[in-house]
């Protein structure tokens, strides 16, 4: 095999090689064991998020009384158990911040993108294993850095996750002052460890595929995996600009955000949101990726339109640069410019569409395994569609005026990114799940997590549209202070309650997740009957991958396909129609 | 010679680009490297044009003619660079290590200045808010010579010049690693890629120099 690209004395390395516990589980350089890592990390930061969101939710549905358990916070975030004003402002920064920078992006990117990158593309690690771990190894000051804010004086950042100046560049007016800089300093750092990863996937995405493994032969997962690592690559640094520059102004005296001094408080919300819209598609791509490939397995039937699903993704990733401006359509905006945006934003539908349609495509007349993955990825599709048809409601920059900041957009927020983002995250976990620990999870306990999951989201979430269009404002205290918000707080009531069982019902999972590591029925090389590359090595691959390079000679969805007799066909087997792929010139 | 079979290129294949990982890697890097100092440059230019007053006549404030010095020893660093690369290629251990130690003298000789200058700014009260309070510029102003304010200016000044020399500066770091490797003989004829990849990123770095000298202090 002249023509394996595997540096081989790097495969045979692995069996005859034994590696320290050191460098095989903490500062390894495989991609698998980081992928691990970044799960148990960001699952941590997915629970601390979820209990901020359940204190948030404790102050809205039973204002202003004693929070069971809330003794347990020093007196300058609850006294006797009741939140602060200040302290709640903390809250909501924290619960956005955390959920989206070192839950959901992580998920997504992190444990995935370092788990499925190499393994579904035949490659033995990532390009770079090294900068791989540090960018691991720098993403854990930055979380660390993340939480010191809660323990300093003056408290963690205040002013909303979108840190708006001049809100949040002079301490006069949250009050933070340590907090917010943390706070900066923090996304500094994990944005570093962003742009190492993207750089890796991007590489190892171009240059690393196996001999047959073309372009449009990739699975969907890694076409949405490399379109989202080139966000990531593009989009983060702006943020780390914007950041910088908002550290300097709090702590070197530079004027950037300040208009008393020629700055200019609006340059902080177009370069927050010329980041920040991509970083939406950071957060959904993935997933859509990820559903893509659980949904034609579970179908059992090719993927409905392969080549329109890859356009509308690259489409999608180059609409995302375009339409930052609808974050901003009550900043103060020339009307021509409104519009412009609004259009802009309006045609992200029809990538959208595309994709929804292929998926339903895909599931008709297949002969549909529910397993718990595809109950996930079905919610997904089904709860993308909620969250996107209210975004198209937002898009209209008139519709706009009347919804702004209110419940209505935290709806649409949570449809896309815990309705879709989520949903898709625990189909990605409990699919990949027997590869990645060798272990299955228990069937039974993954449809009670996803049946309790499914209906509390939507108690939870669903009366929020009706709150946001009867007037509720987002990021309020106390909303009985308002007397139009006093006949709805029943609704609110509702929800918080809605919203605890909600955070209870990830206990199965949590369960699952940990009771499965050790004691899951053995996983099979291929428990799904798939046609990817990675269920051709054993379940947890060996290091180093593959035994020897694999060669493909189709596409990942070939599913009852009339040449076999199994109703499905891996990607790497050999039939005798198959022509070897095209040697390389000099071999 | 296994050894140095390991460390070629991998074989050319039907996928993939037709280029090694590690320049590949530093192209992409790059590109993120761009959206940064986008970020930047943009702000700069937004700033400015709303606020054009903050902003001296060229000289005014900043020494031109060191700066200019400066500029055309980075410029000279990218040609011992080329220089560097050129010798690597032919497998001339002597001319690349001389190059080599060039680009980081020179390279370090930048930072140097940009350090003095800093340090002249800052004794004449040019700081990042704008004039120190009672500095010599600051009292200029105050007669009317100057802008009664300069804080974005400043702002925008020591942020854009101080990310750039920072990246210099890592540049440099690298630069003596690969220094220190050339000083072993890691690098042949038919594989020299640590000189090439740290050599894509000194030129961006003296590119962006090229826009920020003409931007910042000639504009």
């Amino acid at each position: 095999m002249a023509t394996a690209a595997v540096p081989l004395d790097e495969a045979t390395h692995a069996g005859s090689h034994e590696i320290s516990f050191i460098r095989k589980y903490i500062f390894s350089t495989d991609h698998k064991i980081i992928g691990i890592q970044f799960m148990l990390m960001s699952l941590i930061f997915l629970l601390v998020g979820g209990i901020l969101a359940a204190m948030i939710r404790w102050q809205l549905g039973f204002p202003n009384t004693s929070m069971p358990g809330g003794g347990i916070l020093p007196e300058t975030m609850a006294p006797g158990g009741i939140l602060l004003p200040e302290f709640y402002n903390s809250l909501v920064t924290m619960h956005g911040t955390i959920m989206v920078f070192f839950a959901i992006m992580p998920l997504l990117v992190g444990v995935y993108g370092n788990y499925l990158i190499p393994l579904k593309l035949g490659a033995p690690d990532m390009a770079f294993p090294r900068l791989n771990m540090a960018s691991f190894w720098v993403a854990v000051p930055a979380g660390i850095l993340m939480m010191a804010g809660f323990f300093v004086e003056g408290g963690h950042a205040a002013a909303g996750w979108t840190v708006y100046a001049p809100l949040s560049a002079d301490p006069e007016w949250t009050g933070v002052s340590t907090g917010q800089q943390l706070w900066l300093l923090s996304l500094a750092v994990l944005g570093l460890s962003s742009i190492l990863g993207a750089t890796n996937y991007i590489t190892t995405v171009v240059n690393m595929r196996a001999p047959g493994m073309t372009w449009f032969r990739m699975p969907l997962s890694i076409w949405a995996l490399f379109v989202t690592s080139i966000l990531v690559l593009l989009a983060i640094p702006i943020l780390s600009g914007a950041a910088i520059m908002l550290f300097f102004d709090q702590t070197i005296g530079t004027h950037f955000f300040d208009a008393l001094d020629g700055g200019q408080p609006l340059l902080w919300q177009h370069l927050f949101w010329y980041f920040g819209h991509p970083e939406v598609y950071i957060l959904i791509l993935p997933a859509m990726g990820f559903v893509s490939d659980i949904i034609a397995n579970a179908s059992r039937k090719p993927i409905f339109g392969y080549h329109s699903m890859v356009y509308a993704i690259i489409a999608i990733g180059f609409l995302g640069w375009v339409v930052w401006g609808h974050h901003m359509f009550q900043s103060g905006m020339n009307p021509t410019l409104g519009t412009t945006f609004m259009i802009s934003t309006l045609f992200i539908a029809v990538p959208s569409a595309i994709k929804t349609f292929n998926w339903m495509g895909t599931m008709w007349r297949g002969n549909i395994r529910f397993h718990v993955p595809m109950l996930h990825a079905t919610a997904f599709v089904a709860m993308f569609v909620i969250g996107g048809l209210s975004g198209v409601f937002m898009a209209s920059n008139t519709f706009d005026i009347y919804i702004h900041d209110t419940y209505f957009i935290v709806a649409h927020i949570h449809y896309v990114l815990f309705g879709g983002s989520l949903f898709a995250i625990f189909g990605a976990i409990t699919f990949w799940y027997p590869k990645m620990f060798g272990r299955m999870m228990n069937p039974f306990w993954g449809k009670v997590h996803f049946v309790l999951t499914f209906i509390f989201f939507n108690l939870a979430f669903f009366p929020m549209h009706s709150l946001g269009v009867a007037g509720h404002m987002r990021r309020i205290y106390d909303p009985t202070q308002y007397e139009f918000l006093q006949p709805l707080q029943p609704v609110n009531t509702f929800i918080s309650i809605s919203v605890f069982l909600l955070v209870l019902s990830q206990l199965p999972f949590a369960l699952n997740f940990i009771l499965s590591w050790f004691n899951g029925a053995k996983a099979p090389d291929n428990p799904w009957d798939d046609n990817g590359l990675e269920w051709s090595v054993p379940s947890p691959p060996p290091h180093g991958n593959f035994k020897e390079t694999p060669t493909v000679y189709r596409g990942a969805y070939e599913f009852s396909s009339p040449l076999v007799e199994e109703d499905f066909l891996p990607q790497n087997k050999k039939l005798d129609s198959d022509p070897e792929p095209a040697q390389a010139a000099g071999h | 010679m296994a050894h140095a079979a390991v460390m070629q290129p991998p074989p050319k294949r039907e996928v993939g680009a037709d280029v090694y990982n590690e320049k590949l890697g530093m192209w992409v890097f790059l590109g993120s490297e761009v959206m940064f100092f986008t970020a930047l440059i943009g702000s700069y230019i937004i700033l400015r044009f709303g606020n054009p007053d903050a902003w001296t006549a060229p000289g005014a404030i900043l020494n031109i003619p060191i700066t200019a010095v400066n500029t055309f020893l980075l410029i000279c660093s990218s040609m011992t660079m080329v220089k560097a690369f050129a010798a690597a290629q032919d497998g001339d251990q002597q001319r690349l290590k001389l190059y080599l130690v060039a680009t980081v003298l020179i390279g370090a000789t930048f930072v140097g200045v940009q350090a003095y200058e800093y340090t002249q700014l800052v004794h004449h009260g040019f700081v990042p808010s704008g004039y120190l309070v009672g500095g010599e510029l600051a009292e200029r102003a105050a007669a009317g010579e100057l802008p009664a304010s300069v804080g974005i200016y400043g702002s925008t000044f020591y942020t854009m010049t101080g990310f750039h020399g920072f990246h210099v500066t890592m540049g440099v770091l690298c630069m003596i690693f690969v220094t220190w490797k050339a000083f072993r003989g890691k690098y042949t004829a038919t594989d020299h890629r640590g000189v090439e990849v740290i050599g894509l990123y000194w030129h961006f770095v003296d590119l962006v120099w090229i826009i920020l000298f003409t931007i910042v202090y000639l504009i």
